[in-house]
């Protein structure tokens, strides 16, 4: 016998993702599991991000790659969906674990290879372009301005919508997988108008990539809107302006800067010498490193070109690793640069990256020297091990001779 | 504000905690136990029950925590939050487990053992006695 004692009716349900006569059709399972699994993924984000509908895309870059970072259950998810799943619209994918041509190099299992390959084999089943990068807005040709795109990876999706003219959320792992599979992405905040509610103004003197890094870092703790107003800068490089991408990536979910100093009467705060000095502070864990890794988010080639340039005639007196795409590094061999880099003591890695990297541990290394501050946070966080910051210059005038 | 982020219906007893949770490492796969020895939760399954819990912390890879116990049968009936998050909002959309967010005073009036029933196209929460 049942009595029912309570109904609790969700009257107030604030449905708000609007579907297509198709989209509810996905839905419900009548375009097959893989469709219905994908759609119910975006609408889930849309309404956990108060998205009204969804919207087409162009393009999809990928996070969710290194067995390092998902493990047997992600392995085994994209294994299982690979079968029947087929992206839709153009997808590049983010780095991996290693760089296969000199894996052997590194102590790293038989297991791990074997199940990042079989990560690797999954997406390109699904029709991935096996890109393993994290500049993706650096590699491939950028649509026409305000192109609606969905990137996973944060430095990316930040750059895209603050340098590139490009519009995305800064997706999850899976809504940028089933918004691969389906060619949608839910229409959240970051595509519509800006209105931030804060301003934050650079106040450093003389800054190189560090400051700008710890200067992204700072504004993702501070900046609670999808978008943040940022002043004060100068003139950046792509190594300034990819360090402070990276630093907010790292620290907040805010992913678009607006240059400027925004609407009148919005909270202003200031980034100055003791922001900077407390970020570095908080990252910063030890006076040297064992080695160093340069390239958090990757290098691109005109960092490796001014690289080869710096280090002429003088080698590193410790390992240093450089993180690059594939077809940066393939284009660096053909111009030369790889050749005077590795006679300069480098170890040039492709389809990886410092940021997650399973080929540091704290079995052998103490601690790492690096100009990233997205790479000193995961190194800490997620390696284990302390970390040395300082400047591209500060490393070659003290770890070469 | 209440919303509906992954459709169902489904009848089953409420597993209630005041803590937040994250499925990346503190979830047994095969199990569905609780192995974070400073959760209130700590040795108990999630197994079959309606999860009553403010909301997923951690990781966004504990998505791929969710769609593992469901896939090993171990997953709850259904997740009830108080605040939406990522984590707990794409996992539960993998696996397909009804996912709704009710009030602060809605979720105070659920206690662990109750029996109730959750119709997302009817949109309401039943108690059975």
């Amino acid at each position: 016998m049942i009595t029912y004692v309570q109904v609790l009716y969700l009257y107030q349900v604030t449905c708000s993702v609007e579907l297509t006569r198709g989209e509810e059709s996905a839905l419900k399972g009548e375009q097959g599991e893989i469709m219905e699994m994908a759609h119910r993924i975006l609408v889930a984000t849309g309404e956990a991000t108060d998205a009204e509908k969804l919207v087409p895309i162009e393009w999809t870059h990928l996070s969710g790659v290194n067995y390092n970072t998902i493990g047997d259950a992600g392995e085994e998810f994209l294994s299982s969906i690979s079968k029947g799943a087929r992206v839709k619209v153009k997808t590049t994918l983010n780095p991996m674990g290693f760089d296969i041509d000199n894996v052997s190099n590194y102590s790293l299992d038989e297991n791990f290879i074997s199940k990042q390959l079989s990560i690797k084999g999954s997406y390109e089943t699904m029709g991935v372009t096996p890109s393993f990068s994290c500049i993706p807005y650096e590699i491939f040709d950028i649509p026409k301005n305000d192109t609606q795109v969905a990137f996973a990876e944060s430095n990316a999706a930040i750059h895209a919508n603050s340098y590139d003219n490009l519009k995305t959320n800064k997706e999850s792992a899976f809504s940028a997988l089933a918004s691969a599979i389906t060619g949608k992405s839910p229409y959240s905040s970051l595509r519509m108008e800006d209105s931030p509610n804060l301003a934050i103004q650079m106040k450093v003197n003389n800054p190189n990539e560090l400051t700008y890094g710890m200067l992204g870092f700072f504004a993702g703790k501070v900046a609670k809107d999808s978008s943040v107003n940022i002043s004060g800068l100068g003139k950046m490089d792509t190594r300034q302006r990819k360090s402070m991408c990276g630093g907010m990536g790292t620290s907040g979910t805010c992913a678009k800067f607006l240059f400027g100093e925004g609407k009148p009467g919005i909270e202003k705060i200031d980034f100055d010498e003791k922001q900077a000095q407390d970020t570095y502070d908080e990252l910063n864990t030890a006076e040297k490193g064992d080695i160093i890794t340069l390239g958090s988010p990757q290098l691109g080639l005109e960092e490796i070109s001014d690289l080869t340039g710096r280090l002429k005639g003088r080698s590193f007196e410790k390992r240093c690793m450089i993180f690059t795409p594939r077809t940066v590094k393939e284009q660096a061999r053909r111009i030369g640069y790889i050749d005077e880099l590795e006679r300069a003591g480098c170890e040039i890695l492709a389809d990886c990256c410092t940021c997650l990297t399973p080929l540091i541990n704290k079995d052998n290394v103490d601690a790492v020297t690096t100009n990233s501050i997205k790479g000193a946070f995961y190194l800490k966080n997620s390696n284990g091990v302390d970390v040395n910051l300082r400047s591209l210059s500060q490393i070659v005038e003290g770890e070469t001779k | 504000m209440k919303k509906i982020l992954v459709g169902g219906s489904v009848k089953g007893s409420i597993l209630k905690t005041e803590m937040p949770i994250n499925f990346l490492g503190t979830v047994e796969k095969k199990t569905g136990v609780i192995s974070d020895k400073n959760h209130e939760l700590f040795k108990i399954s999630i197994r079959g029950s309606i999860l009553l819990f403010p909301s997923g912390i951690g990781s966004s890879v504990g998505a791929y925590t969710i769609y593992s116990i469901k896939s090993n049968n171990s997953a709850p009936l259904a997740m009830i939050c108080k605040k939406a998050d990522l984590t707990v909002a794409t996992g539960c959309a993998l696996a397909n487990i009804p996912l709704v967010i009710i009030s602060e005073e809605e979720f105070s009036s659920y206690k662990t053992g109750e029996e109730v029933s959750l119709d997302t196209r009817a949109k309401k929460i039943i108690k059975i006695i």
